[in-house]
């Protein structure tokens, strides 16, 4: 059980932030994030993107405010559970709460701070009525072992790189054999993977199916064949025992919509006295919370950061006192 | 008005909403329907990195054009057609002044 003062759901700025303004009143931060790396959208979405309304900072990529924010926030020395979602939380007889991951991993803390951003990343699941029939039964939106295709039958959809570099991979002597399909005629995936899924294809490693888009699937328990539809909307079947859809992350609110909280159009509602949720000891700061004059910013996450930090600390030491310290007067005083 | 064109968004009930656009804003359809509350998501804020503003041109403007990071962008998004943009690669101008567009339906 891994146990701290404010355990923080999502390590985007927001979340970071909090471990800095957390550490400055002795509070301790735990993070847990879906995404295998800190810096939620900036870093998986946007890490070279220019960013120009940071207060101090004319233009900053996104990436690097991310560095920024764990620089500032290692004197307080936060833990990290990285590539588990928030899954589910239970509250103890002393007032705490025990929060679980995907994997299973527990944490325990007084305070729950939902830094979530718009959500967890999750697979982007074509729009096929029966889909979820066949998840895990024949369709995965992640390769997890590759050995797990050894002499099987694989379609592969999508034209970024995942979906190149695994078709090159599965084609190399594990798959029986492996069809790409994508909608256009042209890949966006880095060049060399481009060149070589299409040599793979004249040599019959790879069997190519451009201006193509998988439309249906079938089975029985488990799936025996992928739908296609040409662009002449002409329509074939492929037999096939496993249809790999890759199509990239997209963020989802996921499980936290469960946990009890207040939501209006997938954000969660908070006092702006302090960021808190209905759920006393639950707080929800940056793009995923919702109020009158909500601004998603993260100049105005890191105020709510703030504000909600204060809120914290009396939660957890009801009866200290304590006044606002500047900076500059007393320095960064780490763990 | 001055600075104001016309613009007709299809939603996915197949209803028709009238929108006037503001071509001196620096706005796109993208935020447009969102300044509408029309159900456009808009997750990435405008920067053509998560394909959930996939509209349709229906009208007879020509703005098809695609740039590079919206076509790599649409490789991940569904039921792609020949007329399928992104909301916030379209940028409000005169020129677009009666465009009709539809939302394309979302993936789960």
């Amino acid at each position: 059980m891994i146990e701290t003062d404010i355990l923080i759901v999502g390590a985007g700025p927001c979340g970071l932030f909090t471990v800095f303004e957390a550490g400055l009143l002795k509070l301790r931060c735990h993070l847990v994030d879906a995404l295998p790396q800190p810096g939620g959208q900036l870093t998986e979405i946007y890490p070279k993107k220019p960013i120009y309304d940071i207060p101090g900072f004319p233009e900053v990529l996104a990436g690097d405010l991310i560095d920024h924010l764990m620089k500032q926030a290692a004197p307080f020395k936060p833990g990290f559970t990285l590539g588990e979602r928030a899954e589910s939380i239970e509250k103890t007889e002393d007032g705490k709460f025990i929060l679980t991951s995907s994997r299973g991993t527990k944490h325990k803390a007084p305070v729950i701070a939902i830094a979530g951003g718009l959500g967890c990343f999750e697979p982007r699941k074509p729009p096929i009525a029966n889909i979820s029939d066949f998840e895990d039964k024949g369709i995965e939106y992640i390769v997890r072992d590759p050995n797990f295709y050894k002499g099987k039958k694989v379609v592969v959809s999508g034209g970024g790189d995942s979906a190149l570099d695994w078709s090159i991979f599965l084609a190399n002597n594990v798959a029986e054999s492996v069809t790409l399909i994508h909608r256009s005629k042209s890949f966006r995936g880095h060049p060399d993977s481009v060149q070589k899924v299409l040599d793979m294809s004249a040599s019959g490693k790879i069997n190519l199916l451009t201006d193509a888009e998988v439309i249906g699937v079938n089975g029985n328990g488990v799936l025996k064949e992928v739908k296609v539809q040409h662009q002449d909307n002409s329509e074939s079947a492929i037999t096939t025992d496993h249809w790999l859809p890759l199509f990239g992350l997209s963020p989802k609110l996921g499980p936290l919509a469960d946990w009890g909280l207040n939501i209006d159009k997938n954000s969660i509602e908070v006092n702006t006295f302090d960021y808190s949720t209905n759920v006393p000891g639950i707080y929800a700061i940056g793009d995923i919370n919702t109020y009158p004059g909500k601004l998603k910013l993260i100049l105005c996450g890191f105020h709510e950061a703030t504000l909600m930090v204060q809120s914290a600390f009396k939660r957890i030491y009801p009866d200290k006192n304590y006044v606002l310290k500047y900076t500059t007067v007393n320095g960064v005083n780490g763990f | 008005m001055d600075n104001l064109i016309k613009i007709t968004v299809i939603d996915r009930d197949g209803k028709e909403h009238q929108l006037d656009g503001p071509t001196d804003m620096n706005m796109n359809m993208m935020e447009l329907c969102k300044s509408y509350e029309l159900p456009v998501e808009g997750t990435c804020g405008g920067m053509a990195m998560c394909a959930t503003c996939h509209m349709y041109v229906v009208s007879d403007h020509s703005i098809l054009e695609r740039n590079d990071d919206e076509e790599a962008m649409l490789d991940q998004a569904f039921f792609v057609k020949s007329n399928s943009r992104l909301g916030c690669q379209i940028h409000l101008s005169q020129e677009l002044d009666g465009l009709k567009v539809q939302l394309a339906e979302v993936g789960a």
